[in-house]
């Protein structure tokens, strides 16, 4: 089967991030950026299938600036066989993207597409279930772990008291929470042999897609910062603190 | 025209964020009526039809709802969406995966996880794990929309809403429910408490955990823990506070052998009070602290719970 992974370039998990003081946005000029986390555990996951036999083709695939395709050789690296840049400036909302993959979909026809849960830029949670909606497939979201068998996929998802199987038909979508798998360090002969290996050029008007955002971004700004209090000296002087105040 | 609020519940009790929500969907669209989707959940509805300022409790009682599998779900939500300009759900694992199915059939964007209501059509929400918020104006279409249940106070009980059958809407029939393994626990859910006492990495092994649990159950509190601990296999998944795990706002949270990870305090932040006890005087957590506790643990925590216990 080809497995299709969509893969989201993001300031690295590591950056502080910066509000511009405008309140326009965050600061992304000379940021380091990288494959959004949960991406590059859908990647791992893609190419574990392969390993396995299960998968014949991992194709990645990232709607973003030209920047984007360094996040496409990361995939590369680790053992995607081509990529797929769609190339485009600015911001783009989850249903914009969902509705470019469905044209990647109609295209690659892949029968499992793995995608991160969540960009932790946006952190909106979205675009899989969207794609999902839009092919009228069924979504294993927050995967812990997936077998594919007899032409159907399992899926263990972490929800909110513990943990849920479901058993979905193919084509399906899977996206990974943070315990699906540990992504590897891609190897130095890895890294090499992936510029070679194909990234083909689209862009949005390819796919029929208008990408203008419909929510409107008044402002952005820093949260409330929270004042550190005082040091107590003891159990006993928490206990006593905490019952003036009320709390226990 | 009206809002209309998904219930999140387990069958038997409707969810403490299913009020909350509610107090979210009153400041964008009224009146608010509530959906309830489920198998057997008739004493849900019941729930339901007390939240406060609540006209309606619509109930979908069918087995293909058992298990809120979010394929069904989401076409029942789209069966109904017609008559409301705003569709809420609350930001768990149920309302994240039903809500963009709905969205994108609807062909509107969604907006996730919203902390406060500006205007009904202005919203505040987190990005960057809560490091920046966003103001978004979602003008000229229907709202669909994940809410933040712990920047909500829930409405009061005191109403008494009208419950009415809704038939089940065609089952997609991709999906299917195999088994879940819930932990079971006697203490309350991590995103309901009051009181909230966590453990980290400085608790140094599983069995260290009953010095947080034997302080969760003298307060009536859940039991929470970091991502550390849980990646070391000290709690299972569903404890973990932060922001790949539960974001929570308690009265009071207790952080015991927390540095403070800017992935931990994301999701912990917004508590009333918050205490740390930590060996490292320099951990970030005692920078959101109001209380601080330098000591070692193993010695702070026994003399926690006498001090509990001498009233």
């Amino acid at each position: 089967m080809k497995v299709l992974v969509p893969v989201k370039r993001v300031i690295d998990f590591n950056v502080a991030v910066r509000v511009k003081a405008d309140r326009t946005g965050v600061d992304l000029a000379n940021v380091k950026m990288s494959i959004n986390p949960f991406c590059e555990i859908a990647v791992e996951e893609a190419v574990r299938l392969k390993e396995k036999g299960i998968a014949t083709e991992v194709v990645a695939v990232s709607v973003g600036p030209q920047g984007a395709s360094e996040t496409l050789r990361t995939a590369l690296a680790m053992g995607a066989d081509r990529a797929i840049l769609v190339k485009h400036d600015g911001e783009l909302e989850p249903l914009t993207v969902a509705k470019i993959l469905r044209g990647v979909c109609a295209e690659e026809k892949p029968e499992l597409v793995i995608l991160g849960k969540q960009a932790i830029d946006d952190d909106c949670n979205q675009t899989g279930q969207m794609l999902a909606a839009l092919l009228g497939w069924p979504q294993g979201t927050f995967a812990a772990k997936i077998d594919i068998e007899g032409g159907r996929i399992a899926v263990t998802r972490e929800v909110d008291g513990g943990l849920q199987s479901v058993s979905l038909s193919l084509p399906a979508i899977v996206t990974t929470d943070l315990r699906l798998n540990e992504p590897r360090y891609a190897s130095l002969p890895n890294i090499m042999k992936a510029r070679k290996k194909p990234i083909a050029e689209k862009s949005v008007a390819d796919y029929g897609v208008d990408p203008t955002p419909r929510l409107k971004v008044l402002e952005v700004r820093e949260p409330e910062k929270r004042k550190a209090g005082g040091k107590v000296a003891s159990a006993a002087e928490l206990v006593s603190k905490l019952r003036e105040r009320g709390v226990i | 025209m009206a809002s209309l609020v998904i219930a999140e519940h387990n069958g038997l009790a409707l969810d403490e964020g299913t009020a909350k929500t509610v107090a979210a969907a009153a400041q964008i669209s009224q009146p608010v009526h509530i959906l309830v989707a489920g198998q057997a959940c008739g004493a849900v509805a019941e729930q339901a039809a007390k939240l406060g300022g609540v006209e309606k409790v619509l109930v979908a009682d069918d087995a293909r709802y058992a298990h809120f599998l979010a394929e069904p779900v989401a076409e029942l939500v789209l069966s109904l969406a017609a008559g409301y300009d705003a569709l809420l759900a609350a930001a768990t694992a149920n309302g994240k995966g039903v809500m963009p199915r709905v969205a994108a059939k609807l062909d509107v964007p969604q907006i996730s996880e919203i902390l406060s209501v500006e205007s009904p059509d202005i919203f505040r929400r987190p990005i960057y794990a809560g490091n920046a918020i966003q103001t978004v104006e979602a003008k000229g279409f229907k709202k669909v929309i994940t809410v933040r249940v712990a920047a909500f106070t829930a409405v009061a009980k005191d109403g008494n809403a009208a419950i009415e059958p809704v038939a089940a809407a065609a089952d997609p029939g991709i999906s299917q429910f195999v088994s879940e393994n819930l932990s079971r626990s006697e203490r309350p859910e991590l995103q309901g408490a009051k009181i909230i006492v966590s453990g980290g990495r400085g608790l140094q092994s599983k069995d260290n955990f009953v010095l947080i649990e034997r302080i969760a159950d003298k307060l009536g509190a859940a039991v929470g823990a970091s991502r550390a601990a849980v990646d070391a296999g000290f709690v299972p998944n569903d404890r973990q506070v932060g922001q790949t795990g539960k974001i929570v706002a308690p009265e009071l949270y207790i952080a015991v052998g927390i540095s403070g990870a800017i992935q931990h305090l994301a999701g912990m932040k917004d508590s009333k009070v918050i205490v740390a006890i930590n060996k490292d005087e320099s951990a970030p957590i005692f920078g959101v602290a109001d209380y601080g506790l330098v000591a070692d643990l193993f010695e702070a925590l026994p003399e926690l719970e006498k001090a509990l216990d001498q009233k």
